[in-house]
Formats: C-alpha cells, structure tokens, sequence
C-alpha cells in the first residue's frame, strides 16, 4: 500500500464527485475523472493481475495501449466486458472490476505456485513437452489455465454501431504538439484538416508534461489550433482511436462517446500526417517485473492528471533527459526522489533530487511489490521504481500503410523511411523527442509557412539502454507473457533466429500490448546474441488493429437479420394473409407452405392438389434477363448450350449455360419475344451470375454495340398456375381468351398481351410436368392479378401452394435444380442432353471442355432415379454403394421425397455410369446404415409426358 | 481498401468489383484444332506476377469489364482503359 493521492494536484479529476467502485469484490473509491489504473493506483493497490504462464503479480506499467498488465474483467449493470485495459477507460460508479487470470484474486492467486517451476518451463516449453500423446490431449487442461478474461455468455452487445464514411483534405493522427502544429498549419492555409485523437482532450504529451508555445501556455496554442481548424471546415475527434491503415489511403478509426452508440469511421483523405507520438521502453534488470516498477512517463500522467502518485520513496533510473521534469514534479509533489543516470556526463539535476550519475539500475528486492533496489551492489532504499529505457516511436500506421524503418542513431530508434508510405511522420513518432523537435516537424508537415512554433526548452539527449546479459536474476522482457532474456537466449542458441521465429516460439511481444513494452527489448537482445544490428534483425510485421477494439465495432450493425438480408417477393403480405410459412430460398424468402399444422402433411396435400385440380405460387425470383439487340441471338448461341437462333419469335427453349470449364452453371428457359428481343430465364440464385457469363461475352467477344444485357428481375412479379385445372383458372379469372386456345399458345411458347391497361405476358413452360401458365406483370400491378388469380382459384377449387411442394412436383418428373441434382462436375451430358454436344458444330461457351478425356469418361456420374425396396423415403447425402464387394462410394441421392400422387417415395441420384445401370440395384449407405435401391428413370411420373397438353 | 476507377461509374471501393481474367489471353477455337493441353493451359495456367500486372476486372454493380494495369506488391494502379470498342 504505497500509491497515495496528492490533496491538489490532478487536473483532470473532480474531487467533489467521488465515484464508488470495486476491484477483486474490495471496495474502493476514486473521483469523476479516473481511470480504473489512475484510481487503483491512488488507493495504494499493487497487484492488479498474474502473468500468462508463471502467474507472477503483475502491477500497472503504464498509461495507454502499451499497458500490459492492469487488464480487467469490467461488469456493469450486470454485464461483463473482458480483457479491459485499466489505462484506457474512464472509471464509471458502480464498476467492479476483477482481474484476470487470477483465483482467487489477484493478490493471492493459487497458480502463483508455478513460478518456483520456472526452471522447467522455459521458452518453447509448451512446444517441446505436450507433443507426447498428443497436443489436443493436454490443450483442455492448458486453456484453463491460462486464457485471460472470461466472456459474460448472457451478454450480446447491441448492434448499434453505425459505420460512417468520412473524407478530408488532411487527416492528422495524433493531437499532441506535432499533430497540433501540423493541424494549425494546414488550418491556417485554408485545408480541412481532421485532427484525430484516443484521448477525450488535445495535447498528447502536454497535458501531463505541461509547457509554454509561442510564449503562452500551450492549452492556448491548442485552443488556437481547434479553432483555426474548425474555421477551415475541419474537425477535432477525440476519444477516438486510428485503429487500422489499409491499401489506397483508407483509415479507420473508432470513436468512443459516452451514453451514445460509438461510431466506426472509415475515412479517406487526400495527404496524412502520423504524429502518434512514442511509447517508453522499460529498463531490464533483475526482477524488473515487480508491483512497483513503473513507467516513468505514465508516473507523470498520473501525477499531473489524477493527483495519483505510485509512492513516496521513489528511484528513478533513467538515460535520457526526458525524466528530468518528471524527478522534478515527483519531488515537488514531496516524493524523496534518487535519479539514477545511467550516462557519465548527465545534465544538472532538479532541486531537491538526490542526483546518481553513471548509476546503472541492476536489481529490484521484494515479493509482491518493490521493497528496494539495487545499484551495482550498492542497496538503495524505495519502494517504487521508475525506469526510462529511452522511447520508442509509435510506427504502426506507418508500417500498416507499407512503410520501411531506417536505424536512426541520435534517438535510438527505428523511424520512418521518408516517402515510404503515403504518411507524412512528424514528431516523437518520427524519432523528434523534445517539445521543440514535435512543434519543428508538426509544423513543417503540415506545410506551415514562416517559422514554427517556439518553445524556450531544448531538445533531449539520451543514451541507449539495453538489456544486460551479464546480470543475474531474471530479466523480464515481455511480463505479459512471461517472456526472460533467457527464453531470448534459448531461441537464439535453438536457431530460432529471425524476430517472426522468436515471436512465435517465445511468444514474445504476442501478449494483448501487441508487443509494445516488449518487442523492442526482445529485437535488441536477439541482435545482441547474434551479433547482428538492429535494423538486419528486423521486426515482426504491423498489422491493424494498432490497439484492440471491440469485434462490434468492425461488425456494425451487419449482425442477425440485417448481415445477409434476404429478398422480398412483393406479395409477401398477401401470401402471409393465405398463412404461408416463409422460408429463404436462394437469397430471397418465399412462402414454404400455406395453412397451418403439420408442414409435411401440409406439403404432401398441396402436391396432390396441384396435380388434381391446379397449383398456384409465386415465381417472381425467377430469373429475367432481357437480352435485346440486332446481336442478340448470336450472343445467346454462344452462351447457351442449346442454339437459341433457331428459336421462333413467341417460342421457349429448356437450355443450359455452361461454365467455360464446361460444367452445368445454370439451367432455364429462354423466350424469343421479337427478332431481336429475348428473355433469359435463369434460375432465381444464379441470375446475377449467368447475367455477368453473359456480360463478359457480350463486352469480349462481341460488339457491344449490337446487343443489350439487362436484369429485370426485380421489376416483374410471375405467379404461376400449374396443374390440370390451369386453363380452367385462366377462363375463371376472365384472362384474354387467346391464352386459353392451345393453337395461339402452346407448350413451350410465350405471348405478350395487354390486360388490366398493362401488359401481360404469358409463357407455357412447365416446372412441374402439367399444363403450366407462367404469369408476368411490372411489379407495381402484382396486387390485381393475383386479386384476380385468386378469385378465380376459389371457383376451380385450387390451391396456393409454397416450394416445398414445388419441390415434390418437380422431382416426380426429374426436373432438376442447378447446385443440388448437379455439382461441380457435372456436364449437360451427365444430365441426358447429350445431343448438342454431339450435333453442334459452332462455339459455346464450355464448349472445349466438354470433348477432354475426363468429360468422355464412361464412369461419369450420371442423373438416374431410384426406387426404394422398403418403402422407406431416402436420406439425401446418403452414398450409393456395389451390392457387394469392397465399399466406395458411386454416387449420391440428391433429391428425395414422398410422392403423394405416387403413393411412394421418390428419389433422383447422381451415380457413375448411372443410365447404364438402370434396372439394378445398388447399396445404399447413409451414416453407418445400409440399404438397398433400384435404378431407375429419372422421370417417375407420367414418363409419356401427357399431362402437358392435358 | 483499394479504390479502382470504373471507367463508366468513377472511383468505387474494391469491394465492388471483381477479378474476371489475366489480360492477353485469347480463347483458342475452334475446339477441334485446340489440344487438351492448350484448353488447359487457356483454362487454369496463370501467371499470377508479383508486380506489374494486366488484367481484366469487372465492376459488379454496372456490368463493366475493363482492362486494370496495376502493381500487385504496391496495389499502385497505374492506369485503366474501358474494353468497350475494341474489335473482335
């Protein structure tokens, strides 16, 4: 219990608004203004959670994303949120926190027994010891016990983040002083600028390091910025996190906004300045995963935002002349402070700071939490370390956006290879520590005319600060995952050399810090160990998200109903008054079946109706393509299997569209309504595709000019009638009698009439092996004919029928649908339509394909049908077998049902050398059960096809 | 998310476009005269560089087809031309 709260100090939080909260079931209490570390920290609380694999204690480290350890499961209002970084949330009355990884809790966590096994489990452990008997044997076991959070299984969050498309001139990323000098700049020269920030305020590294710009205090140099942005038309979004750059200058960034759904910006903008800013690195020494040890840096934030200060005796150990104010606010706030400099020739220390020059930080003592430290063998006294290994810029969305690095010596850093990628990088992301540096390159980047922004201090000099191989004790590198110098060792003496080998093998730098406290250290030590530079070692690749963020986030509101909505047939409301059950089929919803009951007898009643008396449904997802133009017909040739040129004027062909590969894409009816005018009847899911077949060929291959593709699909609603009754329907409903005279229109023909003031046009084309009227009207008069159909079905006594009996009707004749009687291999011959391949002379599209060794195999799977021996009905899926002999499998049911009208169960099948089959009987095996079938037509009901003309 | 130039619609997300085809390669016909390795060839063989690239794409959302030069390491595009008027 060291951390205390300063009684004035704390800018950011409102002392007269205490906010009750619990961590691990232990009440405490922070102020309107905390974040759940700031608040635990001021409590005094130290072990905030256990490491991955040893369950050491872990305490805060940091400020932001780079925090590795104070993750919480955060319950509100009843639901949890896991794996929330303590750094990056506002605290919230009523929050209970609870650690991760943890059991009991953090402070007495059981597993902390397996850090005295350290010795066992060194880096690769998992890798090199549960291979025996096999990994999925010892995976349940290792899940339980590491993993981090635990997931609330009650809790859905709303999909109510919306994704919003934003533009602008310039986009700047990062409003600390680089990207507020960039801002301002821009601004002043008239461009809209969108600054972007993950705090809730401007200034990145001044709101806790403070300062004086232009001779002011620099809230007034930021007030300054936001205003000249938004004159220019800009804008400022705060609590906002750049998460991800992507190809061709596309960022997305999600932005926080409390008691309002947050908002996913997808934003595109003509230049990009990345003033992210640079992370601090941890010093490496033994123990230096202790409670205790802190970011020096993030020491300040606390300090000067929350009053929050981590103890009272505190040694500060440091190379780089960035510490020195944070020593002098530590001592000012009445902290006894050593600065321990690691360089020879430091600069004066502040007043009231006990000053160590040349002192290299080599141990820290204690159990749970900093006791005292060790200076070479001299013993200091504290009980809080702060430590500076000098900083690392924040290159990520540099590097997402395809950037290179360069060593840059004077910082001590990998930074930005200029025009590397389309990033402008300016300040500490760019390796420009030091307020003077930021404001200097801020400006420039933002194409600020005259001098920059001036500030009285000067730029920082520094040292480099690397882990010490010689030192004893443990040296923590990544304290997430509980990744030493020595695991760094051992994957380099093992020869996992490389930094992507290091990672995965080590898993250093793979904790939810994305490697920020680690990979640095990690990189630099490897380099070391092989006697490599830094840049030859190279890093891990920057991938998005630069920090976590929720999946809802990305998600959207893409979830439930609204992530692949269906199509709606305009009649849905009439057919829902009929009681339709409604159903998806190939991306649109369609009535399953009408009335209510039991589906299957409500199915099998509709089917013998329809073949009894007459059958209605709704078509409308059928296919419509017109195609119209002097070269239409050449076009259709060409896309078709079947010749359609040869077609008259007001008749219909059944045809194929092949893939080039010469499979079966699509099946359908194409209508020659005019010379030069066609109507391509595919069907309902695969319209758009044989429409783009089309297109290619029509833009490729032919001259574009003389022939139009155009998908009306969507513009005409079709009711069909079908059955024997349907001429009888058509005379009930008062149609024009030319429909009803078999010689105007018969089979396999089509007529465009008017009726109703609108036009009408007709197609008999059968779906279902009866006499069939396909009814077509523009959408917007669907409500009068099916009015009309209606009435009339009422008199004949006819049915509405849904697909699942369509479904029946179709399979008693073999009629088959593309994509569940057919596959990925199948050719129009496998389906009996072998003539065209035989007699056509002219190119179609697949037509090559159809003559190569594997299409004139005699074992090809071939479309047959098949009766039962048991009157049982067939599982689809189910195999087809030898009668004896060794088992492997011939083929597959692919449509299976009861036929009413039968009075038994009806099958289709696709078997190798099927047609030759016919008559025999096969094996059947299904999930382990055998059967036995007979081969037979495909056509199982009324093969002489009398029916049609009926 | 790259952003191709349709060049009847303008710029669009890539989303809504597909790949169709590698530039260049003609269809052999007639089918008599074209071996089964040539078809295959036709069909599957691809070059698939790494960089400069010619391709055919389709903007899904108008029908076009066009021809795309475009880098596949730097996604640079480095230009676009309609098929629309070509000949044969």
């Amino acid at each position: 219990m060291t951390g205390w709260r300063h009684d004035s100090l704390g800018r950011q939080i409102d002392r007269s608004a205490p906010l009750p909260f619990t961590f691990d079931g232990k009440p405490l209490s922070g102020f309107s203004g905390d974040t759940p570390a700031s608040a635990l920290l001021a409590s005094g609380i130290r072990v905030l959670g256990r490491s991955f694999k040893y369950h050491r204690p872990r305490g805060l480290w940091g400020m932001g994303g780079e925090e590795p350890n104070a993750i919480f499961d955060v319950t509100e209002n009843g639901h949890t949120t896991p794996n929330v970084r303590a750094t990056t949330l506002l605290l919230r009355e009523g929050m209970e926190l609870r650690s991760v990884n943890t059991a009991p809790d953090a402070a007495r966590d059981r597993m902390g027994v397996l850090d005295l096994f350290n010795r066992f489990l060194p880096g690769g452990f998992y890798y090199k010891t549960f291979m025996a008997f096999g990994w999925m044997r010892w995976e349940p076991m290792i899940r339980r016990m590491a993993g981090l959070g635990r997931l609330d299984p009650g809790h859905c969050p709303p999909a109510d983040i919306p994704p919003v498309n934003g533009r602008c001139d310039l986009l700047v990323i990062g409003a600390g002083p680089a990207g507020l000098a960039a801002a301002r700049a821009a601004a002043r020269n008239g461009r809209e600028v969108w600054l972007i920030d993950e705090a809730a305020e401007p200034g990145g590294s001044l709101r806790w390091r403070g300062g004086d710009i232009d001779g002011g205090n620099w809230r007034e140099f930021a007030r300054d910025t936001i205003e000249a942005v938004t004159a220019a038309g800009g804008r400022l979004l705060t609590s906002t996190t750049l998460w991800g750059a992507f190809d061709h200058g596309l960022f997305a960034a999600w932005e926080r906004r409390d008691g309002r759904p947050d908002r996913h910006w997808r934003i595109r903008a003509c230049e990009t300045v990345l003033a992210a800013g640079a992370i601090e690195r941890p010093l490496w020494f033994a123990n230096n995963d202790l409670p205790g040890i802190m970011s020096a840096e993030a020491a300040l934030h606390y300090l000067s935002l929350h009053g929050a200060i981590a103890g009272r005796r505190i040694l500060l150990a440091t190379g780089n002349d960035g510490s020195y104010p944070i020593a002098d606010a530590l001592a000012q706030a009445g902290c006894a402070v050593i600065l321990a400099d690691a360089r020879t020739d430091p600069p004066t220390a502040p007043e009231g700071v006990e000053h160590l020059p040349a002192a290299r930080l080599t141990g820290a003592n204690g159990r749970n939490s900093v006791s005292g430290a060790l200076i070479g063998d001299r013993a200091i006294e504290a009980d809080t370390i702060l430590v500076s290994g000098g900083y690392t810029p924040s290159v990520h969305l540099h590097c997402q956006a395809g950037g290179k690095l360069d060593w840059n010596t004077a910082s001590d850093s990998l930074v930005p290879r200029p025009g590397s990628s389309v990033l402008r990088v300016a300040g500490a992301a760019n390796g420009g520590f030091g307020l003077a540096r930021a404001l200097a390159e801020g400006h420039a980047a933002g194409g600020g005319a005259g001098p920059a922004p001036r500030v009285a201090v000067g730029d920082w000099q520094l040292t480099p600060m690397r882990p010490d191989p010689t030192l004893r004790g443990r040296q923590w590198i990544d304290p997430q995952n509980d990744v030493t110098l020595k695991d760094v060792r051992l994957a380099a003496q093992e020869g996992y050399r490389s930094v992507e080998h290091l990672k995965r093998y080590t898993t250093l730098g793979m904790a939810t810090d994305q490697g920020r406290s680690a990979n640095f250290a990690g990189l630099a030590a490897m380099a070391a160990l092989t006697g490599r530079t830094i840049p030859e070692t190279g890093t891990t690749t920057y991938r998005p998200p630069f920090s976590p963020l929720p999946l809802s986030v990305i998600g959207g509101p893409r979830r439930g109903a609204l992530f692949n909505p269906p199509k709606r047939l305009p009649l849905e409301a009439a057919h829902k008054e009929e009681g339709a059950t409604f159903r998806e089929y190939g991306g649109w919803l369609r009535p399953a079946a009408y009335g209510h009951g039991d589906e299957t007898e409500l199915v099998q009643q509709e089917a013998l109706a329809a073949r009894k008396t007459v059958g209605l449904y709704d078509a409308s997802p059928l296919g419509k393509i017109e195609v119209i133009g002097p070269g239409a017909a050449e076009l259709l040739d060409y896309c078709n299997y079947l010749r359609i040129s040869t077609l008259r004027p007001g008749r219909a062909r059944y045809g194929f569209v092949l893939s080039e590969t010469g499979i079966v894409h699509d099946d359908g009816v194409v209508l020659r309504l005019a010379e030069d005018r066609f109507i391509v009847s595919a069907s309902s899911s695969h319209a758009a595709s044989v429409r783009m077949i089309m297109e290619e060929a029509r833009q490729d291959i032919f001259d574009p000019a003389k022939s139009f593709i155009h998908d009306v699909t969507a513009g005409f609603v079709t009711l069909t009638v079908t059955g024997p009754k349907s001429r009888d329907l058509l005379r009930a409903a008062e149609l024009p009698e030319i429909l009803c005279d078999d010689g105007s229109l018969p089979h396999m023909s089509v007529i465009e009439t008017r009726w109703n003031g609108h036009g009408l046009r007709v197609a008999r084309v059968s779906f279902t092996g009866d006499r069939s009227y396909e009814l077509t009207v523009p959408a917007r008069h669907a409500s009068a004919l099916r009015d009309t159909l209606e009435t009339a079905r009422q008199k004949v006594s006819g049915h509405w029928i849904g697909m699942e009996a369509v479904m029946i009707l179709r399979a008693e004749k073999g009629f088959i649908l593309v994509g569940k009687d057919t596959d990925g291999l199948t050719m129009p011959h496998d389906l009996g339509w072998g003539g065209p391949r035989v007699k056509r002379k002219d190119e179609y599209l697949g037509r090559r394909s159809l003559f190569t060794p594997e299409a004139r195999r005699k074992d090809r799977r071939q479309l047959v049908g098949l009766e039962t021996t048991d009157g049982k009905t067939l599982p689809t899926g189910a195999h087809l077998v030898p009668v004896d002999g060794k088992r492997r499998s011939l083929g597959f049911v692919t449509s299976s049902c009861f036929s009413p009208v039968l009075g038994r169960p009806i099958a289709l099948a696709l078997v190798e050398g099927g047609r030759e089959r016919i008559g025999t009987e096969l094996g059947l095996f299904h999930l382990g059960e055998t059967g036995r079938v007979r081969i037979c037509g495909s056509c199982a009901f009324d093969p002489e096809w009398e029916r049609l003309h009926a | 998310m790259q952003v191709f130039t349709c060049p009847f619609c303008g710029p669009r997300d890539e989303t809504e476009f597909h790949f169709a085809a590698e530039a260049g390669k003609k269809r052999p016909i007639p089918a008599e005269a074209v071996t089964d390795d040539e078809w295959a060839d036709y069909l599957y063989m691809n070059s698939a560089p790494r960089g400069a690239a010619r391709e055919v794409w389709l903007h899904v959302t108008c029908g076009e087809f066009f021809l795309m030069m475009r880098n596949t390491v730097t996604r640079e595009v480095a230009e676009i031309t309609p098929l629309r008027g070509r000949t044969g």
